[in-house]
């Protein structure tokens, strides 16, 4: 394949860890809820998808039961490490940067203790070829668009459709907009944020498990997980809390981040080595960018939701 | 009538009430109990884990003998040789004091709800250009020069590092919390850009030569007595200064403030600089500690930082517990006395932190249940 078109469709396929992770947040965000416990919540889901096919692993199960057991691993491992977040956060009505930020740290170091225990032979090799139908033959980089790829374009998708068309998705929109008034109007904000977090949380976590098992496919993937996390948080801003906008922000995203590291393979164009790290950096500054426009511009539809970070408490209205 | 009577209640089983107040003894008692619940947890959690390791106890009780001297090893124990003897209680301050900086430096812009989280990146870029001072003028200067030249050098980038969120947050209330995150980023790549200029080969960079920090008796003092006296600088800042009480106003309510005509943007700006000073503060001491830079050089001790400072209650002198309590986590050897691998010690810190963030729910708030009698009593009545 020309290797412009197979760094092409790589970068497509690294940027789908960040539409998972990026959707999830932004479900997240829209409940009025900045969850900076997103990074460890994807190490979490890495780790919770690798211990289930860890424990199928002998069993010669149908394919894709096996698929179909990792993905819930790694949703059920999301969501319980999210619902740490959103017991403290809307219950208890912590402050939402410590917690997520206690959350990163417990989920990172739990996903190495974890991946610690576990042995990378059983969970990558048998499941690998099954993970990255239907190319899982070739072996170029079309092999890396597996299941789980399609998945992550499904479900910005959807997420983006019901988030901006249903009625469920206007409800979760004023919850985070002003919770005061959705209340009033009789919309139950507690269980529509811990739905929205719970969700986000399961979304985010299939992103970690997409990197390891299909992406980057080694049993050293779980290390990079947090950084993933982070752009991912990135990504949000620069889509503007929009998830089928983050379809494109994740492709650019990945793109500049593959650049960085194919230089060699690529030759020619960026041969100093500086522009690797300059082109690294280029997401941020790009997501800064876009910060700072937004709040020049004011306009309304591209700000953070109204009450991101405030806790809700029904009687202090 | 009897169809509305007959209609269940709606009232909540459990309900919550702010309380007024509690005597300060009890806060701590809850506080202390929640770090005692949170260290038992971890215990239990590490005991799960580590049931496979190589070095694996006998019996619950063992364990938890095992697991709790591993947290004072990692910080009290004395050395056997008599020359080291207080060493890992030298080390163990010195950790406390560098967590103990960084913390101070987010805490003035926490005090006016900016929330700053961009402490890694800031304490990153200043000990990137106290560094870039002693890789270019080391052996140049005389050593007491060039360390000058490095913590002006460090508060300088830091101050710079701080401010520029602060200016779009003045400005335009451009979101605080994001902007600061993202700026982490940009200064990891930075000094990745200046290692790759310094060390094109090599993939890191040797311990400099010169730009060492004084010693005083020993290698840590230094550091301890820097950070003691920030931090009651920093105090005396935020408690008795005019700058300290408009932080508070600002905190309070934006609109109060303006009302009673203090120039807000001005002390976000001003704050954010106070910030990034303390920060660079902290990079010049972890330049002149390790004499030499990593993009991972500051080890995620901003992020950690900002916990210590919540769990200090924004009090400078309140967080050296919560720094030495957080260090003494992170020193523990739990991995070295089972003989397993992992970052326990941050689940450690991550867990007893959950605890110690739910407890503080019990401290302001007051958990009633509901009472049966009540509605029933009212109804007999009629």
């Amino acid at each position: 394949m020309n290797p412009w078109l197979n760094f092409a469709i790589e970068s497509l396929g690294f940027g789908a860890i960040f539409m998972y992770g990026a959707t999830g947040e932004i479900l997240t965000e829209k409940s009025g809820h900045l969850n900076l416990g997103i990074p460890g919540i994807m190490c979490m889901g890495g780790a919770g998808g690798c211990l289930a096919l860890c424990l199928v692993g002998g069993l010669q199960l149908p394919g894709f039961l096996v698929v179909l057991i990792g993905i819930l691993g790694a949703i059920l491992f999301g969501m319980l490490t999210g619902l740490i977040y959103s017991f403290l956060t809307i219950t208890l009505r912590a402050n939402q940067n410590v917690t997520g930020l206690a959350l990163t740290t417990f989920g990172a170091g739990l996903s190495k203790v974890l991946f610690g225990t576990m042995d990378h032979t059983v969970y990558l090799q048998f499941s690998r070829t099954l993970f990255r139908q239907p190319f899982a033959a070739r072996s170029d980089a079309l092999q890396k668009l597996g299941i789980l790829f399609y998945l992550a374009i499904l479900v910005c998708v959807v997420a983006s459709y019901v988030l901006m068309r249903t009625k469920v998705g206007l409800r979760l929109r004023s919850i985070g907009e002003n919770p005061g008034t959705a209340d009033a109007v009789g919309v139950n904000v507690t269980r529509y944020k811990y739905i929205a977090t719970l969700i986000g949380a399961g979304i985010a976590a299939l992103g970690g498990f997409y990197s390891i098992i299909d992406f980057e496919a080694s049993q050293e993937a779980y290390k990079n997980l947090e950084e993933y996390g982070w752009l991912s948080v990135a990504l949000v801003i620069f889509a503007l809390w929009r998830p089928h906008m983050a379809i494109v922000g994740s492709i650019i995203f990945g793109f500049l981040y593959r650049c960085a590291s194919q230089l060699t393979q690529l030759g020619g164009i960026f041969s100093a080595m500086t522009a690797q790290s300059m082109l690294k950096m280029l997401p941020y500054v790009f997501t800064i960018a876009v910060l700072i426009f937004t709040s020049i511009r004011n306009k309304r539809e591209n700000h953070p939701p109204a009450s991101l970070g405030l806790p809700y408490f029904r009687e202090e209205r | 009538m009897s169809t509305l009577t007959k209609k269940k209640s709606h009232e909540p089983l459990v309900h919550l009430v702010k309380r007024g107040s509690l005597p300060s003894w009890a806060a701590w008692l809850i506080r202390l109990a929640a770090i005692a619940v949170g260290f038992t947890f971890c215990g239990l959690v590490a005991y799960l884990l580590i049931a496979e390791g190589p070095k694996k106890p006998d019996s619950l009780g063992e364990f938890f003998g095992k697991f709790f001297t591993s947290f004072y090893d990692g910080s009290f124990k004395l050395n056997a040789a008599a020359a080291r003897r207080y060493n890992r209680i030298w080390e163990f301050l010195r950790d406390m004091a560098i967590l103990q900086c960084i913390s101070l430096a987010v805490t003035p812009a926490f005090r006016m709800r900016f929330w700053n989280i961009g402490a890694e990146g800031q304490t990153l870029i200043g000990t990137l250009a106290a560094i870039a001072a002693a890789f270019y003028l080391g052996g140049k200067v005389p050593e007491g020069l060039l360390l000058v030249i490095m913590l002006l050098a460090a508060l300088l980038a830091a101050g710079v590092w701080a401010v520029i969120p602060s200016l779009f947050k003045a400005q335009w209330n451009t979101n605080e919390t994001l902007f600061t995150l993202m700026m982490n980023y940009v200064a990891i790549y930075v000094v990745d850009f200046f290692l790759k200029i310094w060390v094109p080969t090599d993939s890191s960079l040797d311990a400099l030569p010169h730009g060492k920090l004084p010693v005083i008796g020993n290698n840590y003092l230094f550091i301890v007595l820097v950070v003691a006296a920030v931090t009651l600088v920093t105090f005396v800042y935020l408690k008795f200064t005019k700058h300290g009480y408009e932080i508070s106003v600002v905190g309070e309510s934006v609109r109060t403030a303006q009302y009673s005509g203090i120039n807000v943007k001005k002390v976000i700006i001003r704050t954010m600089l106070v910030s990034g000073l303390i920060c660079g503060v902290a990079g010049f001491l972890f330049a002149g500690k390790d004499n030499t830079i990593t993009t991972t050089s500051i080890g995620g001790l901003g992020f950690t930082a900002i916990i210590v400072s919540w769990m200090g209650y924004f009090n400078p002198l309140m967080m050296l517990f919560s720094s030495a309590l957080v260090t003494v986590l992170q020193r523990g050897r739990v991995t070295q006395t089972f003989g397993v691998k992992g970052a326990y010690e941050d689940v450690f810190v991550g867990v007893v932190l959950f605890f110690v963030i739910a407890c503080e729910f019990f401290i302001q708030y007051k958990v009633v249940l509901r009472k049966r009698h009540h509605a029933d009593g009212k109804e007999a009545a009629k």
